[in-house]
């Protein structure tokens, strides 16, 4: 495993609301200013910070969706969980001209910059999409040419997070394809996958082994270990796949 | 540079008191027990499996899985604490203490480098792993630890963010002079106690 250092310390930091987008029923976009940013590589995250009244503080990590390019802007995109603390208040609460106290950027080994090279492989569960989003709008922003695949496992057509701006980026960059696999319900005419992902879509999706992508897999617990380990199987080097998961053991 | 900002319409969600006595600052009550790899999960073969103690001792140290079990035993119940925010109370555990196995080599070292199946290390004091605060454990909750937990065996170092304990343990390394594991080569702290929240570099 290669090792890079972050030097410096990381500050809590106000940013501004500047814009909001629904991205699907469950997720949305806050974009910030944040006027002292360092500076972030695609797949970080920050450390977000909300605080009472009464003086009382709950502290979530989200993923960075938009580029290292569009810094003091930064995007997070939030999936609200029925029974969250933070994401309920981030999703429907928070809006324009609000405050977010946060810092960051945290992480040093799920990161693409694109002098790492590919064939780039990124795999996605769900709102697992966000930090790999932030690799392809780096990879657009860079002009890149980057050979690179996404498989993006979604519960249906209207929860796929960025389709419309995937759609473009397949329309306007070169080398780039997405697969997509509906898992719970599909639209009528739909031709591509429509079960969770296995060792058999791997093969058919993923770069072969003996052209070593890099590879990054972001989701659910359960759809981590079976990608990795779908891969693993397949031949691929354990050392050129990073993963990044959430949620419990076992969880859907 | 942010005292005195409260986030607009964010209410407070105080918890009962039993359990903020419990939660380092930043944390949150976890009921399930949340997965964090940063790569594919090793399967080793428990025949390939062995336990070893290196670097600055009289004598290396090799267990194979087998002589592992034949140590003494100890169960554990401690609250972990994950630097991504959650903790979670009342985690059982069954292994080897750490004491017991260093017990069996002399070392002038300070440091204990703990390193992994995968590739994964962690840099720990060597007073912070003797006295009845670390263990090798190969048991969760009564049952064999699954892969996805660190099985075999993982190491329990409960006082530190979890990062610490680090899964998939192969050995130790005893050294004179500390050295950072992966990530606290990766920005994360090089100590990490969750009460005096020491998340990043620098915190």
């Amino acid at each position: 495993m290669e090792r890079r250092t972050l030097p410096g310390r990381l500050t809590w930091q106000l940013g501004e609301v500047v814009t909001t987008q629904p991205e699907t029923a469950r997720t949305k976009s806050i974009t910030l200013i944040v006027p002292n940013w360092m500076g972030h590589q695609a797949g970080q995250h920050v450390d977000v910070r909300l605080t009472a009244a009464d003086g009382y503080q709950a502290e979530r990590s989200y993923s960075i969706a938009s580029p290292p390019e569009e810094a003091p802007r930064v995007t997070l995109t939030v999936e609200r969980l029925d029974d969250g603390e933070v994401s309920p208040y981030l999703t429907e609460e928070l809006r324009v001209g609000d405050k977010l106290e946060l810092r960051g950027p945290i992480g040093g080994y799920f990161v693409w910059e694109a002098q790492m090279g590919g064939p780039l492989l990124l795999v996605a569960g769900g709102s697992g999409i966000v930090p790999l989003m932030a690799m392809l709008r780096h990879r657009a922003a860079a002009g890149g040419s980057v050979a690179t695949r996404l498989l993006d496992s979604s519960r249906s057509y209207a929860d796929i997070i960025y389709r419309d701006e995937l759609d473009r980026l397949v329309k306007n960059t070169t080398m780039l394809e997405v697969v997509h696999t509906l898992t719970r319900a599909q639209p009528p005419g739909w031709t591509g996958y429509h079960r969770r992902i296995d060792p058999e879509m791997l093969r058919e999706v993923a770069w072969s082994s003996d052209q070593r992508p890099l590879t990054f897999i972001c989701g659910p617990t359960p759809f981590v270990e079976t990608a990795a380990a779908s891969l693993v199987t397949l031949g691929h080097d354990p050392a050129r796949i990073k993963t990044e998961r959430f949620g419990p053991t076992g969880e859907a | 540079m942010s005292e005195g900002f409260f986030s607009r319409g964010f209410r407070s969600r105080r918890k009962p008191s039993d359990e903020s006595g419990r939660l380092p600052p930043g944390q949150y009550l976890e009921r399930g027990f949340p997965v964090l790899s940063a790569g594919p999960t090793p399967h080793t073969p428990l025949a390939n499996w062995d336990f070893s103690i290196v670097g600055e001792v009289d004598q290396p140290k090799r267990w194979s899985w087998d002589e592992f079990h034949a140590l003494p035993r100890e169960t554990v119940t401690k609250d972990i604490h994950c630097v991504t925010k959650w903790s979670k109370f009342d985690t059982h555990w069954e292994g080897v203490s750490l004491d017991t196995l260093l017990a069996q080599v002399e070392s002038s070292a300070s440091y204990v480098i703990a390193f992994s199946d995968g590739g994964y290390s962690t840099n720990l004091p060597l007073d912070e792993v003797l006295g009845g605060q670390a263990w090798v454990v190969d048991t969760y909750e009564g049952q064999p630890l699954s892969p996805q937990h660190g099985g075999p065996a993982r190491l329990l170092v409960p006082h530190l963010y979890f990062w610490k304990s680090a899964k998939w343990v192969r050995g130790l390394r005893l050294v004179a002079e500390d050295e950072p594991g992966f990530w606290e080569s990766l920005g994360y702290n090089n100590h990490g106690d969750p009460w005096k929240e020491e998340r990043y570099q620098g915190d």
